[in-house]
């Protein structure tokens, strides 16, 4: 061999790098399109009979049951410390009648909706994950399918529909908490009757702030149970898979949340 | 207990399969097979494990699809069915898992009434009552209709299993390695009710298997798949009445060892 050649040796380490790199651009994409695949598909389900409604109305159950302690004692947390932590501020200006205002404007635009949907991924999208997964590699999926049931549209379709359905509804529920909760400060340090709070909450909301966090809710929603479904019914490997499924359904689904706050926040500005 | 014998119309194949191959990535699982299940016959296909024996009844029940070659089934082309047409058609075929496949979130009423008020519409009450029993006492679990499928053994799964596909009168059974996991005693009990399935139901079967005793009791037929392919196809006798290197030692272990 020619030692003297200045040509440097591409060693074996940086060609495993490079093919790495390679095939985790190209599982990003594959990945990308697979999901593009069940977004379509789920439409083209959820529009064709049958309908599956009793097993609609079961998950929207199921779903609102996962979640609702959980929602009722955070929102109500949010609610009572975002008060309590804003108020030192607004009494240097002598603000604090500002608070309720505060209070609904950050309630209602953005953490009533943000803090139902994180809740929702934890709980309701873990378990959509680890469900479907576990389905998967118990073959009960497969067993659903030989049995002449369209296990997509049984198991995916009310799902997704259950969660687009029913976050809204608990991110409505949320912002009453949360709003009780502040009420519950602002009561004991500003002595203010309910109907004035309530009277503050609502003057400095507009249509606007009302759509934008209903349509927000249900984008999160859309977004938990696609993301649920698409990690649990496409899961393999085993346990692991099952793990990994409902690991993905959380982390992905979170991820997307704020990556959807950030442009519908940026779209709902335009019109007010 | 004896099997008794069929009646088997061979002017009737149920499934008629010609040049099959698949492959995953780059490993060819089944490397064109002709096969043929007559009326009322139990075809047991023996192989050792990963040879593709599994993979050939989930493309016969459409859960996958082949990568070259025909598969008929009941006179229909499978890889020409609409989804619903594959639907309809997988009603009239029993597929029993391996693992049995039971919905662990229902209960064994609940498990067997799931396909039949799916697939029947406007079944009343009772009629799904008196399905449910029938089957049950079919495989002889009648008392364990409360149960979930986590209170049951192995084999109790495995019947419950097999119960879920007969509710809905399939013509076709394809068991997916019914023995395997089971104790001896247990498996001569689920080749048994494979028989009597046979009998009672007039069903056309494929066993899947790698157990000679399962293979012996229950098939009527027997088709050894190797590397990819049918390689010999007979009688139990007329397959393991052999020289050949590839078949022999599957039947030493078996019976010898």
């Amino acid at each position: 061999m020619d030692t003297t050649d200045s040509t440097p040796i591409q060693t074996p380490v940086r060609h495993k790098r490079v093919s790495k790199f390679k095939k985790s651009v190209t599982d990003f994409f594959v990945s990308l399109y697979n999901i593009n695949l069940f977004i379509i598909r789920f439409f083209k389900e959820a529009f064709s009979p049958p309908f599956e409604l009793k097993e609609i109305v079961r998950q929207c159950y199921e779903v609102g049951v996962r979640s609702f302690t959980l929602i009722s004692l955070t929102g109500f947390i949010v609610g009572l410390i975002f008060t309590k932590q804003s108020r030192p501020s607004l009494l240097q200006f002598g603000a604090t009648s500002w608070l309720p205002s505060l209070v609904s404007i950050a309630i209602m635009r953005a953490l009533a909706p943000l803090v139902t949907a994180l809740i929702a991924a934890g709980k309701v999208g873990s378990s959509i994950g680890a469900e479907l997964g576990s389905m998967r590699v118990t073959e009960q999926i497969d067993a659903m399918e030989v049995s002449g049931t369209n296990p997509f549209k049984f198991l995916v379709t009310t799902r997704v529909l259950a969660t687009t359905l029913t976050i809204p509804i608990l991110a409505t529920y949320t912002g009453f908490i949360a709003i009780l909760g502040g009420y519950l400060n602002v009561a004991v340090n500003e002595g203010t009757s309910w109907s004035t709070f309530i009277e503050q909450v609502f003057e400095p909301l507009t249509f606007v702030d009302f759509v934008a966090s209903l349509i927000k809710a249900i984008v999160f929603g859309f977004t938990i149970g696609i993301v649920g479904c698409y990690q649990g019914y496409n899961s393999n490997k085993g346990t692991e898979g099952v793990g990994k499924a409902a690991n993905g359904a959380v982390v992905t689904a979170m991820f997307l949340v704020f990556i959807e706050e950030i442009v519908i926040v940026q779209i709902t500005s335009w019109f007010r | 207990m004896e099997k008794a014998k069929a009646n088997i119309d061979y002017n009737n194949p149920v499934i008629r399969i010609h040049g099959l191959e698949k492959a995953f990535d780059d490993y060819e699982v089944l490397r064109g097979i002709d096969l043929e299940l007559y009326q009322g016959e139990n075809l047991v296909v023996l192989g050792r494990s990963g040879t593709g024996k599994s993979v050939l009844i989930k493309i016969i029940s459409g859960l996958l699809s082949p990568d070259k070659g025909k598969v008929e089934v009941l006179g229909e082309d499978i890889s020409k069915l609409t989804d619903r047409e594959l639907q309809a058609l997988r009603i009239r075929i029993g597929f029993s898992f391996q693992n049995s496949a039971l919905y662990d979130s229902m209960t064994v009423r609940k498990n067997l009434e799931f396909p039949l008020v799916r697939n029947r519409k406007g079944i009343t009450r009772k009629e799904i009552d008196t399905n449910v029993e029938s089957v049950l006492e079919a495989v002889g679990l009648s008392h364990t209709i409360n149960q979930m499928p986590s209170e049951l053994s192995g084999g109790q799964r495995k019947r419950i299993g097999i119960a879920r596909t007969l509710i809905l009168n399939p013509e076709i059974m394809l068991y997916d390695e019914p023995t395997a996991g089971l104790d001896p005693i247990t498996c001569i009990e689920i080749n048994d009710l494979i028989n009597e399935v046979q009998q009672r139901y007039h069903t056309s079967s494929i066993i899947i298997t790698h157990d000679l005793t399962c293979a012996k009791s229950t098939g009527d037929r027997i088709a050894m798949l190797l590397d990819g392919q049918f390689q010999r196809e007979g009688t139990f006798e007329e397959v393991f009445n052999t020289n050949d290197i590839r078949v022999k030692p599957f039947f030493d272990y078996n019976f010898i060892q």
